[in-house]
């Protein structure tokens, strides 16, 4: 009767070690179906990439992430989310500034506006920038005339992830420039400094981790975006041909391993991109926040 | 100690000239109008350019009746779970401590970071012809990709971190003491989560699941991957719109489109009026503190 009792305290010392006694019940109910429910739903498929990348032969792997329409389309992915980035960097920043800094009528419809490529279902945002810069569409028809073709081009596709990314930059910049206090540029200014000296040596810097942090968001959404892409691209290989395309195209030929071939790589690019967001964070962190 | 004209340095060093507020709103302004506000205008314009019936008559067409069932039927089994995952999740990751907690958060993130195509490949990769499970399925007649089983694993699976998010951070924010003294003073553990935290996180809750609805219903690339397009049968909301708009149905499309550009608004409104409780409670509980 003793050795089983003994048992099954030491047993719930060692459950008591794992989850670090607490009065609060259900923990092993919450973790439990929690950890099943990941396990099941994101880990083992993530798996089933894996191995499928796995059982390919070297010569094989090369060949599927190196043929020269993929790497035609890693170039353009790249090209088009960094310059859609970019943009957004810049005009995040005015955006993110005008919104905290200044008062206008409809701000705070405004505000609320920038959410919208977060909730807009990307295959509505993909038609609705399809038709607004082809040809004949609302702006397309204007540059048209100057011999500028936006819809089906490259520049086109930057415009969609330009669209997708613009939230990431301005919500990422905005608490600060909140947080910004207004004694620092004073002090500034009483030391003798310009505004725009105090801009570009007080401000700048202080906002500066967050643009990047923004930026890297917006970076690492585009590299992935789909539906807002699709239509807009016109989906030539080796011209307008993005990489999750391509993913999709390789799959409908019923060719797994390529489509995940290339999929690891877009995996290992987008592991990079949040890696160097987490950099940022801790550099930003230890470099601000304690002072 | 400032200079002798201190209230004119102090506004130079903490407010900007009328023509640069000028220039800097007027950027803004342009940007978000032709990036945000022409969009959302041109949705709702294509969609009623052949007139009110005929925008009528494209949602009463049994393929978008079909379109509007599918999609809902996957968002009213999708965001369920995941909101039971996301409140299991966040009471074992906010409210106890043991290892491995940061890999957990991690995981949760992981949808959030991979393109929606490799969402869909990885279900392809499982449960696909030439899948893992794939082999076994087809023996026992059992469809998952290509119909309704594979287009819900898929939502589920990109609608993993919604609520999940939203309840860690306010989770860990509000502590467990007030739970605590709950037990203490003899509620139960189900009492207690009912009438302490469910009260406490319900905004947050709220949000979270108002995002999570609006992703599951407007997932296009990793349900346009599982879905195999067939009409009246597996064709979510967006996957309507692509097919109408490739048939150049484009008042049709851009009528199915506005359905899912009204859920987008609604969502946004619900989230400033999310904000607008927070900011009031954190304005009652500061008169209070003061009182």
């Amino acid at each position: 009767m003793a050795e089983p009792s003994i048992n099954s305290t030491s047993l719930e010392n060692k459950w008591m070690q794992i989850k670090r006694y607490s009065v609060l019940p259900g923990f092993t109910l919450a973790s439990g179906f929690a950890i099943t429910y990941l396990s099941l739903l994101v880990l083992i498929p993530f798996a089933a990439l894996f191995l499928r990348v796995y059982q390919m032969s070297w010569p094989d792997f090369l060949q599927a992430v190196t043929a020269p329409r993929v790497l035609a389309s890693y170039k353009l992915s790249l090209g088009a989310s960094l310059a859609g980035a970019l943009i957004n960097m810049f005009f995040g920043l005015i955006v993110a500034w005008v919104l905290v800094r200044y008062s206008f009528p409809g701000k705070r419809f405004f505000d609320s506006l920038i959410d919208l490529p977060f909730a807009l279902p990307t295959a509505v945002a993909g038609v609705t920038l399809t038709t607004l810069y082809s040809a004949n569409g609302w702006i397309g028809r204007f540059v048209e005339p100057f011999g500028l073709k936006i819809a089906f081009t490259p520049l086109g596709i930057t415009l969609a992830l330009t669209f997708i990314g613009l939230p990431f930059v301005v919500r990422a910049i905005q608490p600060v420039l909140e947080d910004l206090e207004g004694e620092v540029e004073e002090a500034a200014a009483c030391l003798g400094a310009s505004r725009r000296y105090t801009f570009v040596h007080v401000i700048l810097p202080t906002v500066t981790p967050a643009m990047l942090t923004g930026f890297a968001l917006a970076f690492a959404r585009a590299l992935g975006e789909y539906g807002s892409v699709v239509f807009i691209s016109g989906n030539m290989p080796m011209k307008t041909e993005i990489t999750p395309l391509l993913i999709m195209t390789k799959l409908e030929q019923y060719d797994y391993q390529g489509a995940a071939a290339i999929a690891l790589v877009m995996l290992l690019l987008s592991f990079v991109v949040l890696l160097s967001i987490n950099m940022l964070q801790w550099w930003s962190g230890r470099r601000y926040v304690p002072r | 100690m400032c200079p002798a004209k201190a209230t004119s340095v102090k506004q130079s060093a903490t407010s900007d000239p009328w023509w640069t507020r000028f220039v800097l709103i007027s950027i803004a302004l342009a940007f978000l109008c032709a990036f945000l506000i022409l969009p959302l205008l041109l949705v709702f314009s294509q969609a009623l350019a052949e007139g009110i019936s005929a925008y009528f008559r494209a949602l009463k067409d049994p393929d978008a009746i079909a379109a509007i069932k599918l999609t809902l039927l996957v968002a009213m089994a999708a965001v369920p779970l995941n909101t039971l995952f996301g409140i299991a999740v966040a009471w074992s990751v906010a409210k106890f401590h043991f290892p491995g907690k940061g890999l957990v958060v991690t995981i949760i993130d992981l949808p959030l970071s991979v393109s929606p195509v490799i969402s869909g490949l990885i279900y392809m990769l499982l449960f696909g012809a030439q899948g893992y499970i794939g082999p076994w399925l087809i023996e026992h007649n059992i469809r998952i990709i290509f119909a309704l089983p594979g287009i819900i694993l898929v939502t589920l699976f990109v609608t993993v971190p919604y609520v999940a998010r939203e309840l860690i951070p306010l989770m860990q924010e509000q502590g467990s003491e007030e739970e605590e003294a709950a037990l203490l003073l003899g509620a139960g553990g189900w009492r207690t989560f009912f009438q302490i935290t469910l009260p406490n996180i319900k905004w947050g809750l709220l949000y979270g699941v108002i995002q999570c609805n609006a992703r599951a219903m407007g997932e296009f690339g990793a349900v346009s991957v599982v879905s195999g397009h067939i009409r009246g049968k597996t064709n979510t909301l967006p996957l309507q719109v692509e097919i109408l708009y490739n048939e150049y149905s484009f008042a049709a499309a851009f009528a199915v489109a506005s359905l899912l550009a009204f859920l987008a608004l609604v969502t946004l409104v619900v989230k400033q009026f999310i904000e607008w409780q927070a900011r009031r409670r954190e304005d009652r509980a500061q008169q209070e503190h003061q009182a």
